[in-house]
């Protein structure tokens, strides 16, 4: 009689592939993904009155603001698009990019207890929040759906076919603030500088994607600077499809497209690099 | 069949405040792996010795630990505190990669290093079962099939649908132990959660983990303080001292080889205090007389403290007293002499003292008591020095009626009651 051959399922160890997302092992935790979308779901509604109607109001309340101020006050162009529809949809996009970075980029800080204590993939967590703010973010886009509607039959928008390209902006996005995110959290737990820069950062960053105002309205060196802004592309793109206005070129949603994967594939090996050894160093 | 092995691994920490002077560090290292070089830092380092002051900033927690783990063992990981056992435990469950060295492992692991993690104050209790359960690795179609057996086991089925931040404490816990008991793993790494819970709860958990080892044949890697538990619960043991492994093998040996690696340094059971002439009345020394020649000491066991006094100037109502306390630093027990016939004739001179305490006064746990001399008339601390203490383990008497059952006595003393029973009626 023979031993039986000793296999082993895994093994532990310092080595590890920088580019290897370890997708296989996220997708066998994907009932966690689930649960911490859920969990963000019913955690931040608990005890409000309103509930998921927050959902619309935020929205709403910023766009009316941007309609005072940024339209009516300061009189920005908005490409002649209906204003409320145009300040909505940047609102809608810009809401989801800013809280899914945000978002991401507290993986480790903010999860430290947890990862301290039990190993899962740590990818679910950064992924689990942009989907949940997904959610969010549909939720949102019926009520601009709603006014879009409405424009549409007083013929004030004129859509066109690249409205059809929405859901692979949508993605663009979420990789773009997953990719970013992933880099700040991986640096933040060594260097909590970032979180610092972080914070005003994402705020002056608005002003920097065209969220209240149109491409078309920037000039010389700053309209060219602005192409090198990957969300540029993916807002235009969204709004030159719903709105018919816009400063859109294939040629501009492509670069962005590049830099996105740049940045999602050096995330990535940052990621994967603190991954391992960052519950010493948190 | 090996469950589990562990190939050369070490694990190197950095002291002190992390976060000034590492970007140094770390372009150091960086500039070492771009020529190709080792990093610098792992040279350095020393074993791991938390009392004496090392010379550099880097320790290593844990130094070429190597053991092989059959399926189906119960093993447990002793060793004091700073002795690597929480590191190990750390790699073994992937929070953390080991600086050098391969962990191979067959099967999946489930660790329960704390138990509650993640769990949401807001959702309710099913909702955080399933949570829990996912974080723990579950699937949900496994957390269904369990649900009804979880709920059962945490007897709070009333509150399952109230959020867990209305529960007790103590429901919480239960709920949280309930679901990681119900893991379904290969390989199971405990650490210490059982001392949670009231006693009645204790019992359940100590008994289904138990079940684990014996009945259903899992490889679990168990690390506690609790000695007595951690014999009941083991076949196998690793005893870690500084990072190191000292013995592996069975059980007993290893329980055998902590009592005497530790036998001088943790359970100094004579103290001589140093001599002050200027205090009217001094302890010179105390020895707990230990009640065999090994260093085990069971709930059973007399315990007698044997003390050498000198009076020099005699003090009125100065009187010695013991107090004992145990691992939370709550004062167990206090004693004093002032029975004795030394406090009633208070001459000057050298007096032997006896202090025999109570049979069963304490239960299983760790114990450290400290002596002085005090006068209530004079409101005055004649000689205390709570530096000096000695300190003890005690663990549950093996032939114990509660003992046969596994069963650890509760509370915090175990002094015996008088029961009378009479028949009154058939």
């Amino acid at each position: 009689m023979s031993e039986p051959q000793q296999k082993w399922t895994e093994t532990i160890e310092d080595n590890h592939s920088l580019f290897d997302l370890k997708l296989k092992e996220v997708w066998r935790y994907k009932d966690l993904i689930y649960m911490f979308v859920k969990r963000d779901f019913v955690s931040s509604f608990k005890q409000t009155v309103l509930g998921p109607l927050w959902f619309f109001i935020n929205p709403i309340f910023t766009t009316l603001a941007y309609l005072i101020i940024f339209g009516n006050i300061a009189n920005l162009s908005t490409d002649g698009a209906p204003k409320i529809l145009f300040y909505l949809a940047g609102v809608m996009l810009w809401n989801y990019f800013s809280t899914s970075l945000t978002g991401t980029s507290s993986t480790f800080a903010g999860n430290a207890g947890i990862f301290g204590k039990v190993y899962f993939p740590r990818l679910v967590t950064p992924i689990s929040v942009v989907i949940s703010n997904l959610m969010r973010f549909g939720v949102q886009f019926l009520l601009f759906l709603v006014m879009w509607l409405y424009f549409l039959i007083e013929k004030q928008v004129q859509p066109n076919l690249w409205m059809l390209a929405t859901p692979f902006l949508i993605i663009l996005m979420a990789l773009f603030a997953l990719g970013t995110g992933m880099i700040f959290s991986a640096l933040t737990t060594k260097y909590r500088d970032l979180n610092m820069l972080l914070g005003f950062g994402v705020s002056l960053y608005m002003y920097a994607t065209p969220v209240i105002y149109p491409v078309s309205a920037l000039k010389g060196i700053w309209k060219e600077l602005a192409y090198y802004n990957p969300l540029t592309g993916i807002f235009e793109c969204f709004k030159y499809g719903w709105l018919g206005k816009g400063d859109f070129s294939v040629p501009m949603l492509g670069a962005s497209t590049v830099i996105i994967f740049f940045l999602l594939a050096l995330g990535t090996v940052i990621f994967n690099k603190v991954e391992k050894t960052f519950m010493d160093t948190v | 069949m090996l469950a589990l092995k562990a190939e050369n691994i070490s694990k190197q920490y950095r002291l002190g405040q992390v976060g000034t002077g590492t970007l140094s560090h770390d372009l150091n290292r960086f500039w070492h792996k771009v020529r190709g070089k080792e990093d610098p830092y792992l040279k350095i380092g020393e074993a791991n010795d938390r009392s004496t002051k090392g010379l550099s900033d880097y320790v290593w927690s844990l130094q070429d630990i190597n053991f092989e783990i059959e399926q189906g063992d119960a093993v447990g990981i002793i060793g004091r505190n700073g002795a690597g056992k929480s590191t190990l435990l750390k790699l073994l469950s992937k929070v953390t990669k080991p600086t050098t060295g391969k962990i191979y492992t067959n099967g999946r692991i489930a660790s329960l290093l704390e138990v509650g993690t993640g769990f949401h104050p807001e959702m309710t209790g099913r909702e955080n079962v399933f949570l829990n359960g996912a974080i723990l690795g579950m699937t949900r179609k496994e957390i269904t099939r369990k649900f009804d057996e979880i709920v059962d086991f945490s007897g709070v089925e009333r509150y399952i649908d109230t959020p867990v931040k209305r529960y007790s404490s103590g429901m919480y816990v239960r709920l949280a132990f309930a679901v990681a008991a119900h893991l379904e793993s290969e390989i199971l790494i405990v650490d210490e959660v059982l001392a949670v819970g009231d006693a009645e709860f204790q019992k359940k958990c100590l008994g289904k983990m138990g079940d684990v080892t014996k009945g259903e044949g899992r490889t679990v890697l168990f690390v506690s303080h609790n000695l007595a538990a951690v014999r009941r619960l083991c076949n196998k043991g690793i005893l870690l001292k500084n990072g190191k492994i000292i013995s592996t093998g069975m059980m007993d040996n290893v329980l055998n080889r902590y009592d005497l690696e530790f036998a001088s340094a943790e359970k100094n059971f004579i103290i001589n205090y140093p001599v002050d002439e200027s205090k009217k009345m001094q302890i010179l020394n105390v020895e707990l007389k230990k009640p065999y020649d090994h260093n085990r000491i069971f709930t059973d066991d007399i315990l007698e403290f044997n003390f050498d006094i000198v009076s020099r100037i005699p003090v009125e109502n100065a009187y010695v007293t013991i107090d004992l306390k145990n691992n939370d630093d709550d004062l167990i027990y206090w004693t004093s002499d002032y029975t004795s016939e030394r406090f009633t004739m208070a001459e000057s001179g050298k007096w032997n003292l006896k202090c025999i305490l109570p049979k069963n006064l304490l239960t299983t746990g760790s114990y450290t008591v400290t002596f002085a001399i005090y006068s209530p008339s004079n409101n005055l601390v004649i000689d205390h020095l709570p530096k000096y203490q000695i300190a003890f383990e005690i663990e549950e008497d093996e032939n114990s009626f509660l003992q046969q059952f596994g069963i650890v006595r509760p509370g915090k003393t175990g002094i015996e009651s008088q029961w009378i029973s009479s028949k009154y009626s058939s």
